[in-house]
């Protein structure tokens, strides 16, 4: 296994989509909390300030989303697939070596992206006081929701084997129908709304549950999303030529 | 132990039927030519050979075992199916990295196969803008990262110029004589006749021959002569023997001395008496008519 890591690690790294995605997500992470500390009207408390900190938690899912689906696709896309797995035909160490090593890679960044996103969003906005340990807490969970999105990614990935389906899809399962399920009247649908995709997930970003769900185990909802979408991917992958 | 063996080997896609109760068996220490027209299986059955597609029925094992089961594969397994397969923004160094990390294969072998192929002064460029020639090598060299005992290549000399098909048959060569199992595809007879040892053709997904090559240009060697004639009629019926076409004769049974003996005797004029060594690749043509799937 420790030899599929080592592979994967070296094809990660060394394709530029892999560089551009992680910039547009550091990016849009440290500039969403800039903006938005530096352009509150009221001076603000520890807690909203850690709030309006990540407020590019959302963008950036998008970027961590693509690179997952890149991480497999790519080789669909260009053939190279059949290389991999002349290389390593147990299909399914091949996916779990792609899934560590972009989990991996992808808590690294983002850890390391959040602290300095909450560095800047405190030292623009200033609090008077704020709670560390709510901090740690948050920028954890945020980097955990990041490298999610992006297994959901690859998870459709595998599924789909073609990048702008597999993108188009991950968009609309994280961004576009959450939202929407909000709309579903009555009981069952509050049920589903609030155990939806990243309606759940997010729930670790802020850091507070709902009345349905706490921050946790909100986040363990969207994890059995995701492994649905692996597992799935997974059994294909087994069973298809390649 | 035989190096590659298909046993009823079958592949249908849907409705297609790629592949269909193919058995044959590759040795080491020769080349093996798998010829075929297009659309024949070929491809089908060495990504069969190669695990990545799964058979319908029967089977194909390497070195006795089933690809999926061997443990570090491309050390006894190389392949190089479609060369320009390949993430076209890697570096050379880098994808011949990855894949030799896979299979334990250590680093400095990376850059002992691309001094192999001519490719070191590339090796940092990204793929992408190789030309065709340099992604063939390139593809080479991904094949011979484990130091393989046993190798394929799918129509490796397509679309390269004659000094690229030289250095690939050479190449080729070099790895049998080395006693290496090479199974090698191709649609043209003629270049299996100049880099083969043993021919498997294939046509329509079956079958079509098992041969050496000496034998198969033994049998196909059966040359005939051609006679023309202003009175073609005449000499038929003389000749007893021959075979009539439109506008000559051809025989088979008889020399040109027998012949330009009886109808100058008959007092027949002739226009021509040739005699004609068929081309392998006539030969070829001739075992494969009945399986091309577009006929022009
Ligand atoms: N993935 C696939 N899905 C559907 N049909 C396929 C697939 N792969 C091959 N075929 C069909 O199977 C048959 C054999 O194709 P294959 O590519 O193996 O032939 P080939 O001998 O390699 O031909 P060529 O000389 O053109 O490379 C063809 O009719 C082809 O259309
Ligand atoms: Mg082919």
């Amino acid at each position: 296994m420790i030899d599929i890591l080592r592979s994967e690690w070296t094809k990660i790294r060394s394709v530029r989509s892999t560089v551009w995605t992680l910039a547009i997500a550091v990016l849009l992470l440290l500039g969403m909390s800039a903006l938005l500390n530096g352009t509150a009207d009221d001076p603000v408390d520890g807690a909203q300030a850690i709030s309006l900190s990540l407020g590019g938690v959302m963008l950036a899912s998008l970027p961590m989303a693509a690179l997952g689906v890149l991480v497999i696709s790519s080789e669909y896309r260009t053939g190279a697939i059949r290389v991999s797995l002349m290389a390593v035909p147990r299909r399914l160490s091949l996916l779990t070596g792609k899934v560590v090593v972009f989990a991996v890679t992808s808590m690294v960044v983002c850890t390391l992206a959040l602290a300095c996103t909450l560095a800047i969003g405190l030292a623009i906005s200033r609090p008077a006081t704020f709670d560390a340990g709510a901090a740690v807490q948050v920028a954890l969970g945020s980097a955990l929701y990041l490298t999610a999105c992006g297994l959901f990614g690859l998870g459709l990935g595998t599924l789909i084997r073609h990048t702008p389906g597999a993108v188009v899809s991950v968009i609309a399962l994280i961004l576009v129908v959450p939202p929407v399920t909000n709309q579903l009247p009555g009981q069952w649908g509050d049920v589903v709304a609030a155990h939806f995709t990243t309606n759940a997930g997010m729930l670790v970003v802020t850091g507070h549950g709902n009345e349905h769900l706490g921050a946790w185990s909100g986040f363990g909802v969207y994890m059995a999303w995701i492994a649905v979408a692996l597992v799935a991917g997974a059994v294909l992958l087994r069973r298809r030529d390649a | 132990m035989t190096a590659i063996r298909a046993t009823n080997l079958s592949k249908r896609y849907g409705g297609t039927v790629a592949v269909s109760d193919l058995s044959f068996d590759v040795e080491p220490g020769r080349v093996t030519g798998f010829l075929g027209p297009n659309g024949a299986g070929k491809s089908t059955t060495m990504r069969m050979v190669l695990g990545l597609d799964r058979p319908s029925g029967g089977s194909a094992l390497v070195d006795g075992l089933p690809y999926a089961e061997l443990t570090h594969p491309l050390r006894k397994v190389g392949a190089l199916l479609d060369a320009k397969a390949v993430h076209g923004g890697r570096s050379a160094r880098n994808h011949l990295l990855a894949i030799a990390q896979s299979n334990g294969i250590p680093n400095g072998r990376v850059d002992e196969v691309l001094e192999t192929v001519g490719l070191r002064e590339v090796a940092r460029r990204r793929i992408g803008g190789f030309s065709l020639g340099m992604s063939q090598r390139l593809g080479i060299a991904a094949a011979l990262l484990g130091d393989p005992e046993i190798l394929l290549f799918d129509e490796p000399v397509n679309g390269l110029d004659p000094d690229g098909i030289l250095w690939i048959r050479t190449f080729m060569r070099g790895l049998a004589a080395e006693g290496r199992t090479v199974f090698v595809s191709s649609h043209l007879m003629s270049e299996m006749a100049q880099t083969a040892d043993h021919l498997i053709v294939i046509g329509r997904g079956t079958l079509i021959a098992d041969t050496s090559v000496r034998e198969f240009i033994g049998r196909s060697s059966q040359g005939y002569v051609r006679v023309r004639s202003p009175r073609l009629a005449e000499v038929a019926e003389l000749i007893k023997v021959g075979e009539l076409h439109h506008d000559h004769l051809r025989v088979t049974a008889m020399s040109p001395v027998e012949i330009g003996t009886l109808t100058a005797r008959a007092g027949i004029p002739l226009e021509e008496l040739t005699s004609v060594q068929p081309s392998l690749e006539a030969a070829y043509m001739e075992l494969t008519k009945d399986s091309l799937e577009f006929t022009s």
